[in-house]
């Protein structure tokens, strides 16, 4: 039985996608069966990430109003076998999933992965609330910035308040993950701290993904930093972070990409 | 000099979280009483069109958030005396 987990923000642009590439591919890397589902209907970018674009037939749509099955829209990566793609829709209008149709959807995948993973659009309407409306765990992805921090508190709110787990009662598994993380601006306080910031939304933190160049150059091929250049400090973080989903005790370490002392007299590359 | 331009830049992150502080706590607050005023409207509503004809965008119910003291205003429009029903009618 699956683990529905659903990577959220509120905010645009703080990496949700990526986080879902990345995540994604670090639990694939490590034997898990995994699929990702792109719920931003209209603004599809999971496919693109992943290096899928051009083998789109059917999405998510199509299974949710029973024009395709499950299987003929799911897209195996050609890098790992044990992860696949759920693309969202790039023409239908986003009115066209449905609560129930979502429902069956994710049951059906929960039988088939060890992780179904919700990239969730921006914002706060309802493709964002349908993302994690049947999530087990959230992973909400925060700037360390007073915008970014708010819009994860309402996100939280609704994490909180309209997905199906809170809706029975029970807690919805939250964690924070921290991206773009600046370790030069912190380490001059021009950052929030990240204590600050798990003290302000009070939920637990997954991780800190330092901000990296290895991030774009990734985007710009179309694979997951962590298969791009897995030794990559942001690929490490992400590896690190997808091991304590699985319950491993991961020491929480920032990584870096900057070289040592012994780099720097060598001119070698970082490892 | 410099040292003016390094307190000044330590603090940045520090007003970044008071502010946040401060701005989450009132909205959270916020949160909760949209849900009751939600449900205050609702019932409101009801009990009154229960005895009076009024239509439903003619009532407004706020909230209005003091320091000491917060109130309820309940305001509604009748159009005119034949709208009130005789009761048991």
């Amino acid at each position: 039985m699956a683990k529905v987990l659903v990577v959220t923000s509120g905010k645009g642009g703080v990496g949700k996608t990526t986080t879902t590439a990345a995540i994604g591919a670090a639990l694939a890397r490590s034997g898990q069966k995994v699929a990702v589902v792109d719920f931003d209907v209209g603004l599809r970018n999971l496919d693109l990430v992943l290096g899928a674009e051009r083998r789109v037939v059917f999405d998510l749509i199509n299974v949710v109003q029973g024009v395709a099955k499950l299987s003929q829209a799911l897209i195996r990566d050609k890098r790992l076998e044990t992860l696949f793609l759920l693309p969202a829709s790039q023409t239908r209008d986003k009115d066209a999933l449905t609560d129930h149709g979502v429902a069956s959807v994710i049951k059906e995948m929960r039988g088939r992965f060890d992780w179904v993973i919700c990239d969730s659009p921006a914002g706060i309407e309802r493709g964002a609330q349908l993302a994690m409306r049947f999530a087990d765990a959230a992973l909400i992805v925060t700037n360390p910035e007073v915008s970014s921090v708010r819009d994860s508190d309402r996100i939280i709110g609704l994490l909180d308040s309209k997905t199906e787990k809170a809706e029975k009662g029970q807690q919805i598994e939250k964690h924070i993950l921290i991206t773009r993380y600046d370790m030069q601006r912190a380490s001059r306080g021009e950052m929030i701290g990240i204590d600050d910031v798990l003290d302000i939304l009070s939920t637990p933190l997954l991780g800190i993904i330092p901000e990296s160049e290895e991030v774009l150059r990734a985007s710009n091929v179309g694979s997951p930093v962590t298969l791009n250049n897995p030794a990559s400090a942001a690929a490490r973080a992400y590896l690190d972070a997808a091991r304590r989903l699985r319950g491993e005790a991961v020491p929480m370490t920032i990584p870096s990409d900057r070289k040592g002392l012994f780099d720097k007299l060598f001119g070698r590359r970082a490892a | 000099m410099r040292f003016f331009n390094l307190f000044r830049r330590r603090r940045s992150a520090g007003v970044a979280r008071e502010r946040l502080q401060i701005l989450l706590s009132y909205e959270r607050a916020a949160r909760g009483q949209a849900d009751l005023l939600a449900l205050l409207r609702e019932e409101i509503i009801a009990g009154i069109t229960k005895h009076v004809k009024v239509e439903r965008d003619h009532i407004h119910v706020r909230v209005e958030r003091g320091q000491a003291v917060s109130t309820l205003e309940i305001d509604i429009a009748i159009p005119h005396p034949a709208g009130i029903l005789a009761a048991g009618s």
